[in-house]
């Protein structure tokens, strides 16, 4: 996990660089939750593109990080996000709770 | 010859969290023997995951048990299946049902044999509290256009075909 704090706007941006599984996951979330207990950002941004494998240990992990943050009063969104995540992210109503970005909808922008 | 695969692998492992990677990794390279994308490849080892994952932590729990994963191939098709004499399931059925789980404090979402049913073809499950969980999964790997394609000549013999 590399961990990024912009103090302008006080954005907590979060890259996750492992594998996702209950295994890393119940690490991860020690990790994540220590960073977002630190800083106390107005927002925080869970970057997935150094993500090479996620299963459903994924959605907990997002819910359980989404839940802190509202807490402590702020925002959250998930960016990068690939195909087959966005897939787990659908079956499981993440989406419908938390803004998602995928990796088309960045492109996209790119490009206007 | 019906019945019979024609490639099949065992493997036997402690029911620790840390062998997840391994496990979906060990399947994965056997499967790669069928030419699958990458696509294919990934359904099988999040599926893979999500079983070996149940084993441990549903089925184990804090005990020390062994997880047992069985892939055979036959032609297109896998078969794989990842058992544990764990304490087993008392309603199938509704273990399977979608956000279902036993676990929330642990952070589960119960979406895990969605999982296994959304990416694989094929998923059948077999418990016995107190006895342990089966799980049977199967999915087909289409074979590759660019592959030699088996066809009929006009003498009515079949040949291969480069197409
Ligand atoms: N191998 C197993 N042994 C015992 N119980 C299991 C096993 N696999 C699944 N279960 C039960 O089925 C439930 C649903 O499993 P699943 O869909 O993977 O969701 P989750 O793992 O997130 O709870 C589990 O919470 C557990 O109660
Ligand atoms: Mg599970």
């Amino acid at each position: 996990m590399i961990s990024e704090y912009v103090k302008e706007g006080k954005t907590l941006i979060l890259r996750i660089t492992e594998e996702v599984d209950q295994h890393t996951a119940d690490k991860l979330r020690r990790k994540l939750d220590n960073e977002i207990e630190v800083y106390s950002p107005q927002k925080v941004i869970l970057d997935c593109s150094g993500i090479t494998f996620m299963d459903s240990s994924g959605i907990g992990m997002v819910l359980g990080r989404y839940k802190l943050v509202k807490m402590l009063g702020g925002n959250f969104e998930i960016i990068n996000v690939n195909k087959r995540m966005k897939k787990i992210f659908d079956m499981s109503g993440v989406s419908r709770i938390i803004t998602i970005i995928d990796e088309e909808e960045e492109e996209n922008e790119g490009v206007m | 010859m019906k019945g019979l695969c024609d490639n099949e692998m065992k493997l036997e492992f402690s029911s620790k969290t840390s062998n997840e990677a391994f496990a979906r990794v060990a399947v994965a390279a056997f499967v790669a023997q069928l030419d699958p994308t990458i696509d294919e490849l990934s359904d099988i080892k999040t599926a893979v995951s999500e079983a070996v994952t149940n084993s441990i932590i549903h089925g184990y729990g804090d005990e020390e048990g062994t997880v047992k994963i069985e892939v055979k191939i036959y032609i297109n098709t896998i078969e794989i299946e990842i058992s544990d004499s764990g304490k087993g399931i008392e309603d199938v059925e509704i273990a399977m049902r979608p956000l279902y789980t036993s676990k929330p404090d642990l952070e589960r979402s119960g979406m895990g044999f969605t999982i296994m049913e959304s990416f694989m073809d094929e998923i059948k499950v077999e418990s016995a509290l107190g006895f342990g969980t089966k799980v049977k999964m199967k999915k087909k790997i289409e074979p590759k256009q660019q592959e030699d394609e088996l066809t009929n000549t006009e003498d009515g013999e079949a040949s291969w075909k480069r197409i």
